[in-house]
């Protein structure tokens, strides 16, 4: 058989199939948009029939008010991108060395690994809100000099301790779910044990915990809105501030609305990103995984 | 129906025309390129050529896991490739076993045996067992039924899953290079199960196959029909002493002089 030159023109037992797919393609897409219609009413039906809806939306949904704090609540938003941005480049690098450290042989690095387990036992257990109030009250306590004592700083510190140790872990599940074998192989072929891990054994950890990283990015980006607490002003803050004279609590929901239109891209972003790289864990690579019918 | 009837019997199998391929465009590659086939109930049809020439996919394709481009699959004379069957219940009527044996390996062997009568066929559990047992029995694991597959040599998991695939009385068993990937000394008691499933058979009934393999012997001592698959297409078929003894091909006698 030569290649490309393939006579065959589809019968018409294979045309009636197609027409049959395609007819059950599109009775899907009408019980999926019915169904959608029908509980997109169901909900708005019982929200706006709610005996104090008038009321609630006059209280969380006031265009006029919106509008009006959007520029505060906006700019507030611009400090927790900073913060989000700072803390998950901190977060990915050191919980990416802890990583290591933990899981390495190399005699001498016995204190640091001691040390890389107290860090995440003692900061994957504390509720972060309770790092916030310790770090954010406890530091400008001790009045060093040389220690910033803006709150962003501090609830940006208390974010970055907490989720490197998440990040840890979640590397160090990566880095042991690559086969021994892959180092076997590696060493074999005469690569240092730091080699091996370099070259081998890191990149295959990374490719399994694409995923699980990006959610925890995800999650950070809208944790950096707990710097609040210590009085930063960010987006919630932000909010919080307009809320006071007047009992409306539109900027509450304008702080939500921004923080969706960054994570929601953001996550899609991920995924697209992740299923371009063919990186969607145990699919890749087997032909014919998907059963039809 | 007596095995391999010649003319008068409809046959329980029949692929006519059948075409696949996998991709679109420029990186469209055609897999099935028109292929004819019968399987006659009671007998044992044996597909063999080199890696790529289409036997894996035609087998999924008669176990309705891929969909054809074109061409018929008739189960009892029933069109199953047409989309408006009820696949899940053409394939209860079927069972394959895969080179990889696919085992659950969260289930004990028992459960493995006895997912598909509880769960597709509606037996009480404790029927099911009883048949699981007794299917155990026949392929020599009922000391294994308690066992969790990893604990079970690549034969004896094979064995588990022929047990499992022939448990629920399936019509027609797909074997899917089953010996590729046992060490050679496993090798054996597979074939010879399979050779006492087509001698013996299961309640008295010889097992009928379609069979995809490497194992020359094996085709040439249980086959009532060789057919030679080379690019998708059939080259050659007949009785394994005419396609194995005396190939008319050039592809075919290609094939088989590479093997030696």
């Amino acid at each position: 058989m030569t290649a490309g030159a393939d006579p065959w023109v589809p019968s018409p037992r294979a045309a009636a199939r197609d027409a049959f797919r395609r007819a059950q393609r599109r009775r899907a897409v009408l019980v999926a948009s019915v169904a959608t219609v029908v509980v997109v009413a169901a909900v708005v039906y019982v929200v706006t029939t709610a005996p104090g809806w008038e009321r609630a939306r006059e209280a969380f949904f006031s265009p006029e008010r919106a509008w009006e704090v959007l520029p505060e609540v906006a700019e507030g938003l611009w400090l927790n991108l900073r913060v989000w941005v700072v803390a998950g480049v901190v977060g990915l690098v050191v919980g990416m060395l802890l990583a290591v450290v933990r899981t390495s042989r190399i005699p001498a690095l016995f204190p640091l690994r001691v040390f890389a387990v107290v860090y995440v036992d003692v900061f994957r257990g504390v509720p972060l809100l309770l790092v916030l109030l310790l770090v954010g009250f406890g530091l400008p306590a001790l009045r060093l000099p040389w220690l910033p004592v803006e709150a962003a700083f501090l609830g940006g510190l208390s974010i970055v301790l907490c989720y490197t140790a998440y990040l840890a872990e979640i590397f160090r599940a990566g880095i042991e779910s690559v086969h021994p074998s892959q180092v076997a192989a590696a060493r074999s072929l005469g690569l240092t044990r730091a080699q091996a891990a370099w070259r081998v054994v890191l990149p295959q950890a990374v490719r399994n915990v694409t995923a699980p990283v990006a959610s925890m990015l995800v999650s950070l980006q809208k944790d950096s809105g707990l710097i609040s607490i210590l009085g930063a002003v960010d987006a919630i803050r932000a909010a919080q501030i307009a809320t006071t004279g007047d009992y409306n609590f539109t900027p509450y929901v304008v702080a939500g609305v921004l923080f969706l239109l960054v994570s929601i891209p953001l996550t899609r972003l991920v995924d697209a990103w992740s299923a371009r790289q063919g990186w969607r864990g145990e699919l890749r690579g087997v032909s014919g995984a998907g059963v039809v019918r | 129906m007596s095995a391999g009837a010649p003319g008068g019997a409809e046959p329980l199998l029949s692929l006519r025309d059948v075409r696949k391929s996998f991709g679109a465009g420029a990186d469209r590659k055609v897999v099935l390129d028109g292929v004819d086939l019968d399987v006659t109930a009671g007998s044992c049809v044996v597909v063999v050529g080199s890696s790529g020439s289409g036997k894996s996919t035609l087998l999924r394709v008669v176990d309705l896991l891929e969909e054809v481009d074109d061409g018929q699959v008739l189960l009892d004379g029933e069109d199953v490739a047409d989309p408006w069957v009820d696949a899940d219940a053409v394939r209860a009527r079927l069972a394959m076993v895969f080179q990889q044996y696919n085992l659950f390996p969260h289930l004990r062997v028992l459960d493995n045996v006895t997912l598909a009568p509880r769960v597709v066929h509606g037996m009480r559990r404790k029927d099911a067992e009883e048949a699981g047992t007794a299917m155990l029995e026949r392929v020599g694991l009922a000391d294994k039924a308690r066992a969790y597959p990893d604990q079970l040599s690549g034969g004896q998991q094979q064995r588990a899953a022929i047990a499992r695939a022939l448990v629920s009385g399936p019509e027609l068993l797909l074997l899917d290079e089953v010996t590729s990937a046992l060490d050679p000394e496993l090798v054996g008691e597979v074939l010879d199960l399979l050779l006492s499933l087509r001698t013996e058979g299961v309640a008295g009934r010889p097992t009928t196959m379609l069979v995809a393999t490497h194992e020359m012997a094996f085709a040439r001592d249980v086959a009532d029909e060789v057919v030679f698959l080379h690019a998708g297409r059939v080259h050659e078929r007949g009785t394994p002493a005419q396609v194995l003894g005396d190939p008319q091909h050039d592809r075919t006698r290609e094939f088989l002089r590479r093997l030696r």
